[in-house]
């Protein structure tokens, strides 16, 4: 008997980024642990940015240099071409989120005084604020790269909840209206444990058939295994119902309208993009290498979410009022156009990369325009915080007309007109759908982006063809926001008139697949 | 190598960020006018080097876009497409001129207006001149912006309603295009979208229906044809003149320009297939469209009917499938734009005057502002097409054209002829003549800078009646290659239900 357990080998230089992240984590929860009050945000900042910058500058110098073949850290996890071009988008996603947390306006000053409480009064004139952002922040990030890059299912859970947790609680930090911003956390919070423990349910069902956690061998299981459907099917379509609940696809997309308006508005930003392009990465890895053999099941369930949640999206949002529920709608509406290129995905390599590219692209595109537009929501303000009735919006293209061009760019963007980059993440996606032979989803598609493309220009009509109000809101546009605004200013329309550099990355991403 | 095409796409472009820049609203304006007149010499400079039996497509220009998809930034004109690339260069400074003051009124950026126009003109040459399918359909979606926000913005009291309703109907047929734009890429596996490549790539007459319906109903709706045509009154009315002048002289145009040049190029035999239909359609929209105009109270609603009557007329030219129909047709295309954007822009001077859109608060306008009267008279005559001036020439080859091939049609559309005299002269007798109205005793007639917004439509409209062979001699060739894809499907089919009943 051979007692001796071998050691894990871990290759530390790949899993780099993420160690980046996390360990800069962890050094912001010593600073709020021992540096003084006054210095914390002073370290944060700095140490925050910093981590996300250098943790996309290994990303890049690894896609640069190699790019493994086989899973990494035993097997837990895997990065490949598709990992890493998502690992970059989250990574500037995150960036340009976070420098939108650059005035204390949008944080609680004390996350535990009662709303409207004497201790709420006493934090308020203290100056009192919650530095424990970045940190969380940097958690939810670390959780957001091991996510997509997950390869097995326990390694996906555990960054589903390290993704999660650090969300659920900034959620609930809005500084304004903050009854809606508990109620939005709790929910979030509960709903997202009954959608972990439907992932972690399938997880088991799944390992119960086929004798393994790991992606590629719940993917050779498929062919090898007989008589164990039931355990399979219903393993599969709990698993679905977790990965989908993080998409907000329908009928799982309830939370996203109620959470997203009420975060404070970077973490609506940062949650719109990063968790979005996390969960997609995770959808992809689970549906191609663990039941890519099992396409036929699920492929025509798939068809069903992908048009329900277009359709949802795109009629939901015309009836909102709240600018921000409306782009939580909007989301939920991409995540459709999104899935259809999920279902693109065939059996043959050749339709593989280029639906694969085409999400890869359309993540981007979306990303970039999404956090736009969440920034552009914190500049335009009223007395009690952002003005986030859309009436309050109406003739803002006379008093800040920059402000409302650019809005209208991003909004133009989500409905796909072309020389944005919305048409070509469109155009991709609808082509790898064609050419999948998944035509009437396509129609289904272009319908609903005639739908939603109302409510678009709905919000357009109201900054442009109508008279402000007397005591209209304000537009505070600090020095981080004009940033971002600006950064996705460029990326909306570079990408619009000049995608092929862009596209040429995702595809040489896709090339490679996601390893098995 | 030579760039005419992308110098005069450029040139607006770059125009409109300069305008867009200048703080001073009459230097803007005197901006706009030297870069469209700029644009103008130099499309007339590159048109008299056509040569009409030459290459199908010439100053062809290619540029790799975005390879992956097969995009190209392909320019290049035909015959058709050089007269309408004309029609646009000509009427933009002449709408610059009449749009002096419209965006004075209220307080909004008057720059911000005549930028939007060029950067409007740069889109109206860029579709005509796209030989790439994929980026004719970005300037055909592309240019609906521009348009949108200058109805939105500057347009009459129900003007955002018309311009959702314009931007909305006119987004769906687009999309409805791009899903048969992608079809017909992914069906022919050309890994190109060069219009050259394209042309003959899909023979399966199933997937031809399919993607001639996609593409077909998007220009439809553009055109616009009966039944899609109910966001036309609305927005010609509620956008200014200028504007109105644009969207419907040109920009519908690129509908009817997309059925000869696409829809019967790249799908002949579903052409064939939906030609009744087609024709049934435009033989209705032409009645239809007349006799609701008659029962307009609206000046700008009444002309704007009198176009979807019009564009019945070109519709039936482009399927009737002769020569002499689709010249007529195209040469149609180019009058309709001269004689409705006059009228369009009289109407608006009236407005102007006035302060009202109605045809009952005006009368006797021909005694106190005889010119007025006089220009407005010419251009409605125009509009009917009165022998001699040139919508004459145009609608009498359509009718001649589609008699050859279908009668019955070309019947029934004559009596658009009747009911146009009607819808005009009642017009013209209801505001310009009979007891001078008190309300309109004051009016000035034209002045000087209507006078040169004026001339030269009305010498065009002369000039084009009595003496249309050079536009005739180029469009001619161009349409003669467009129409024979569907010839050839015409004489087999005849000639196997011969065989079939010998």
């Amino acid at each position: 008997m051979n007692g001796t357990i071998p050691a894990p080998t871990i290759e530390y230089a790949l899993l780099a980024p993420m160690l980046v992240v996390f360990g800069a984590a962890i050094i912001g929860v010593l600073v709020e642990a021992f540096a003084p009050r006054y210095l914390r945000s002073a370290i944060h900042k700095p140490l925050t940015l910093l981590a996300l910058a250098g943790a996309f500058v290994i990303t890049i110098w690894q896609a640069r240099t190699n790019i493994p073949t086989r899973p990494s850290a035993m097997g837990a996890v895997a990065i490949d071409g598709p990992a890493l071009f998502i690992w970059g988008t989250i990574l500037v996603l995150a960036f340009v989120s976070v420098l939108l947390i650059n005035d204390e306006g949008h944080f609680v000053a004390s996350a535990s005084a009662v709303p409207g409480s004497a201790e709420e009064e006493r934090a308020l004139t203290e100056g009192a604020v919650h530095t424990e952002v970045y940190p969380l922040v940097l958690f939810a990030v670390g959780g957001m790269l091991l996510f997509p890059a997950a390869n097995d299912l326990l390694a996906m859970f555990v960054a589903l909840e390290v993704m999660s947790l650090p969300l659920y609680l900034l959620c609930g930090l809005a500084r304004r209206r903050r009854l809606l911003s508990q109620e939005a956390a709790v929910k979030y919070f509960l709903l997202g444990a009954f959608s972990s423990a439907f992932f972690l349910y399938g997880t088991a069902l799944l390992y119960g058939y086929a004798g393994s956690v790991d992606l590629a061998k719940i993917g050779s299981a498929l062919g090898s295994v007989g008589g164990q459907d039931t355990l399979l099917y219903i393993g599969v379509a709990m698993l679905g119902v977790g990965l989908l609940f993080k998409i907000g696809a329908a009928p799982f997309q309830a939370w996203k309208p109620d959470v997203y308006q009420g975060s404070p508005t970077p973490i609506t930003a940062l949650m719109a993009s990063g968790t979005l392009v996390a969960a997609f990465g995770a959808l992809l890895r689970v549906f191609w290498v663990a039941l890519g053999g099992l396409q036929w099941s699920w492929t025509p369930i798939m068809w069903g979410v992908a048009i329900l949640t277009m359709v949802v999206g795109a009629i939901l949002a015309i009836t909102q009022t709240d600018i921000k529920r409306m782009l939580a709608y909007s989301s939920i509406a991409h995540g459709g156009f999104l899935l259809i290129g999920v279902v693109a995905l065939g059996d043959k390599q050749q339709h593989n990369v280029s639906a694969l590219s085409a999400l890869l692209f359309y993540l981007v595109a979306y990303g970039f325009t999404t956090v736009g537009a969440f920034a552009i929501v914190t500049t335009v303000r009223d007395a009690g915080g952002e003005a986030w009735h859309l009436s309050r919006w109406a003739g803002l293209g006379k008093r800040r007309p920059l402000v409302a061009v650019v809005f209208s760019l991003f909004l133009l963007a989500f409905a796909g007109i072309p020389l944005t980059s919305g048409f070509f993440g469109k155009y991709a996606v609808f082509q790898a759908a064609v050419e999948a032979g998944a035509t009437p989803l396509v129609v289904v598609g272009v319908v609903s982006s005639a739908i939603a493309a109302f409510f678009y220009v709905r919000v357009i009509v109201l900054m442009f063809f109508s008279d402000p109000a007397a005591d209209g809101p304000s537009v505070v546009i600090p020095g981080g926001t004009w940033a971002v605004g600006a950064a996705a200013v460029l990326a909306t329309v570079v990408l619009g008139v000049f995608p092929q550099p862009v596209l040429d990355l995702a595809h040489t991403a896709a090339q490679s697949l996601f390893v098995r | 190598m030579h760039y005419w095409l992308s110098t005069l796409i450029g040139v607006p472009v770059v125009g409109a960020i300069g305008v867009a820049a200048v703080k001073n609203d009459q230097r803007a304006k005197q901006a706009t006018l030297g870069i469209s007149l700029l644009v103008l010499a130099l499309a007339v400079a590159m048109a008299v080097q056509f040569s009409p039996n030459g290459d199908k497509f010439q100053f062809t220009e290619t540029y790799n876009w975005v390879p992956s998809f097969g995009v190209h930034f392909g320019l290049g004109v035909d015959g058709i497409a050089l007269v309408l690339i004309l029609l646009s260069v000509v009427l933009v400074p002449i709408v610059v001129l009449a749009s002096w003051h419209e965006a004075e009124k209220g307080k909004r950026s008057a720059r911000t207006y005549f930028a939007l126009l060029l950067v409007l003109e740069a889109m109206m040459i860029g579709v005509f001149a796209a030989t790439d399918v994929f980026l004719f359909y970005v300037f055909f979606e592309a240019m609906l912006i521009p348009m949108y926000f200058m109805i939105g913005s500057y347009g009459g009291a129900q003007r955002s309603y018309a311009a959702v309703k314009f931007l909305l109907y006119s987004l769906f047929g687009g999309l409805l295009m791009l899903v048969a734009v992608i079809a017909l890429y992914t069906i022919a596996g050309k890994g190109s979208f060069m219009f050259s490549d394209l042309v003959g790539s899909i023979q399966d007459v199933g997937t031809q229906k399919w993607l001639f319906l996609g593409f077909f109903i998007a220009f439809a709706i553009k055109a616009p044809l009966w039944p899609f045509h109910t966001w036309l009154p609305d927005a010609a009315a509620q956008a200014p003149a200028g504007a109105a002048v644009l969207l419907v002289g040109v920009l519908d145009k690129v509908g009817t320009y997309g059925m000869l040049r696409f829809c019967l190029e790249l799908f002949p035999d579903a052409s064939h297939y939906f030609t009744p239909l087609v024709l049934v359609l435009s033989v209705v929209g032409i009645v239809y469209g007349a006799i609701v105009a008659i029962g307009q109270t609206d000046m700008k609603r009444l002309i704007a009917y009198t176009s979807i009557s019009h564009f019945g007329f070109i519709t039936l030219g482009v399927f009737a499938i002769t020569v002499n129909a689709a010249s007529g047709a195209t040469l149609y295309m180019v009058n309709h734009g001269f004689s409705t954007g006059a009228l369009f822009l009289i109407a608006g001077f009236l407005i102007h005057r006035r302060g009202s859109q109605y045809i009952s608060d005006y009368g006797g306008v021909q005694k106190v502002a005889p010119l007025l009267a006089g220009t407005f008279l010419v251009a409605g005559l125009s509009g009917l097409a009165l022998p001699g001036l040139n919508s004459f020439v145009s609608e009498f080859m359509v009718l001649i054209g589609s008699y050859e091939t279908q009668p019955v049609y070309a019947i029934i559309a004559t009596s658009g002829v009747v009911l146009a005299a009607i819808y005009i002269l009642w017009m013209y007798q209801r505001t310009m003549n009979g007891p001078t109205a008190d309300s309109v005793r004051e009016m000035k007639d034209l002045n000087g800078r209507e006078k040169w917004v004026l001339a030269p439509l009305i010498a065009v409209i002369i000039a084009l009646g009595f003496f249309p062979k050079p536009l005739l001699d180029v469009i001619n060739p161009a349409v003669k290659d467009s129409i024979s894809q569907v010839q050839h499907v015409q004489e087999a089919s005849k000639a196997s239900v011969a065989q079939e009943g010998q």
